[in-house]
């Protein structure tokens, strides 16, 4: 725990407040545009698709499969380092959008592109939560 | 209204030329700092052209990581006590280099100035602590929806290695035939700072830094700095050299963040390349030799496909024929690129833009590319997020 605060901490802006406070809820919210549908993910301002400025937020479903993955040897910096080998991924989820993250609770060598996935929440403090993954077939706490 | 794809767009063929080219001292340079790279860059390429500071009325910088200032062109202009007509710094990563070039073209052609320097330096080796390096690794990414998770940036790059080797069955052996074939045109050049043969297997023996990535799949940290003068095509016959003609240029932007990708294994190499060949009338197959963004060795043959050189999916086995090494049908990198000849960051693909002129001046003594008439050289920056092709020749026509 004491080494967290030196890792790369998320600054919430005013657009992206609603999405961390959701996760430290533990929900995954993703955008939804009102006029076409579409589910947008980091949040904007605007419909990437139709130019819309009328999104709201839904919960996403947590589930997704891995579109590509590394596994990190040599960290990013010394706050990351006690986690390597860790695996750094682009998880597209179920409801179209990809986003990046850790893939968590599983042996390194089991990771690979396809693999579903789902959302679990690694509480960094009480207001930070950060959204990871883990094969879909593990129980989740 | 929308933006037709067949929007006609002014040509810049044949309009301007490199008449000045130069590069510091690379590699570990611990007598100079980034400023005096910059500017000892400047004088060197000034003094290829056989022209006095006074003959400058553009300046286009990049800034230094090491030692950067908030307006970094007007700081150099400054010290070298030039007071230009256009003077802008610009950022676009590792592309930033061909982005430059397109900018003092347009500014020339369109009358704003007539002669620009563009020149780039940092020492990334010798000017930084390793903390400010790690800091500087750190901020790669979105602040809040990519860095949180720990890639390096080496880690970036994996992420496409790992879909183009999904996709299309590319392996390690493809990725580390890159590195080596880099290091054999680094052999042919006295400048590179890495220059001892290695093999496919030295790669895969080599640390493994982020899967599938090895330490020789990643390019070098480096000290140095590079600069050319570009003038009007009428202006340009007036030199010591034979000009260099810029006949074609393009841009392709497609994301910032990796995250955001549209594509993973297909890049906005596919725009720049089309829109630098449609300029300059020509296609992949005219292309005599070629210098290619190679920071990281899945780059390089993302970049061999979307150019056109071959085709999507076939990179890996193009490399490993032998097509890209000196004497084959298309070296690459003849200087060495950023895996064996320098690597300074930002500055990076200038090196590969002298060295281009150096070719096709015919001035590049024991590595010369026999018939070099036609270059392409191509950056990227960010992480495979902006794309820039430049298509350079020894004629003003094609
Ligand atoms: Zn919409």
């Amino acid at each position: 725990m004491s080494e967290k605060p030196m890792k790369s901490w998320p600054e919430r802006t005013p657009e992206t407040a609603a999405y961390w406070a959701g996760c430290a809820r533990h929900e995954l919210l993703i955008q939804r545009c009102l006029v076409c549908g579409l589910h947008q993910f980091y949040p904007r301002l605007l419909c990437t698709a139709c130019s819309a400025r009328t999104l709201e937020w839904v919960r996403a479903a947590g589930r997704g499969v891995i579109k590509s993955f590394t596994i990190v040897r040599r960290a990013v910096s010394e706050a990351y380092a006690p986690d390597v080998p860790y695996v750094v991924a682009l998880i597209e989820l179920e409801e179209g959008p990809t986003m990046m993250s850790n893939v968590v609770g599983c042996d390194v060598g089991e990771v690979r592109i396809g693999l579903p996935v789902q959302v679990v929440f690694d509480d960094w403090s009480k207001d930070v939560s950060i959204p990871k993954f883990t094969p879909a077939d593990r129980p989740v706490a | 209204m929308e933006i037709g794809k067949n929007s006609m767009t002014a040509s810049l063929r044949g309009r301007t030329a490199i008449v000045g080219a130069a590069d510091t001292e690379v590699g570990v340079v611990k007598h100079m700092g980034a400023t005096q790279l910059c500017v000892d860059a400047i004088l060197r390429a000034l003094a290829d052209a056989g022209l006095d500071k006074s003959g400058i009325d553009g300046l286009i910088t990049c800034n230094s990581m090491a030692e950067p200032y908030l307006y970094h062109a007007e700081t150099i202009a400054e010290y070298l006590q030039i007071f230009p007509r256009y003077c802008i710094s610009v950022g676009a990563g590792g592309g930033t280099t061909f982005t430059a070039l397109h900018q003092a073209a347009s500014a020339i052609a369109s009358g704003i100035c007539h002669t620009v320097v563009i020149a780039m330096a940092d020492s990334l080796r010798s000017g930084m602590s390793r903390q400010r390096a790690l800091a500087m690794q750190s901020s790669t990414g979105h602040p809040q929806f990519e860095r949180p998770y720990g890639a390096p940036v080496p880690g970036y790059y994996a992420l496409l290695a790992q879909a183009h080797m999904h996709e299309f069955g590319t392996s390690a052996e493809h990725l580390a035939a890159v590195a080596v074939a880099m290091r054999k045109h680094a052999a042919r050049n006295p400048t590179a700072q890495m220059r001892a043969p290695i093999s496919i297997d030295d790669v895969l023996a080599s640390r493994m830094i982020a899967d599938p990535l090895h330490l020789l799949d990643c390019s070098l940290v480096s000290d140095g700095g590079s600069a050319v003068v570009v003038t009007s095509a009428e202006r340009a016959r007036d030199f010591k050299h034979k000009p260099v003609y810029l006949l074609g240029v393009g841009e392709g932007h497609a994301h910032e963040h990796i995250s955001q990708a549209r594509s993973l294994t297909t890049s906005a190499a596919v725009d720049s390349g089309r829109r630098a060949f449609d300029m300059a009338g020509v296609g992949p197959r005219d292309i005599d030799f070629a210098q290619l963004y190679d920071c990281f060795t899945p780059v390089v043959l993302i970049e061999l496909e979307d150019l056109g050189f071959c085709a999507k999916g076939e990179g890996g086995p193009f490399v490993a024929a032998g097509s890209i090494d000196p004497g084959g049908p298309l070296p690459v990198n003849t200087h060495g690129g950023l895996l064996s000849h320098c690597h300074p960051g930002n500055p990076g693909s200038m090196f590969a833009l002298t060295e281009a002129v150096t070719q096709l001046r015919g001035a590049a003594g024991e590595r010369q590319v026999s018939q070099a008439n036609l270059a392409l050289v191509h950056a990227q920056g960010g992480i495979m997020s902006s794309h820039c092709t430049i298509v350079l020749g020894r004629e003003r026509a094609t």
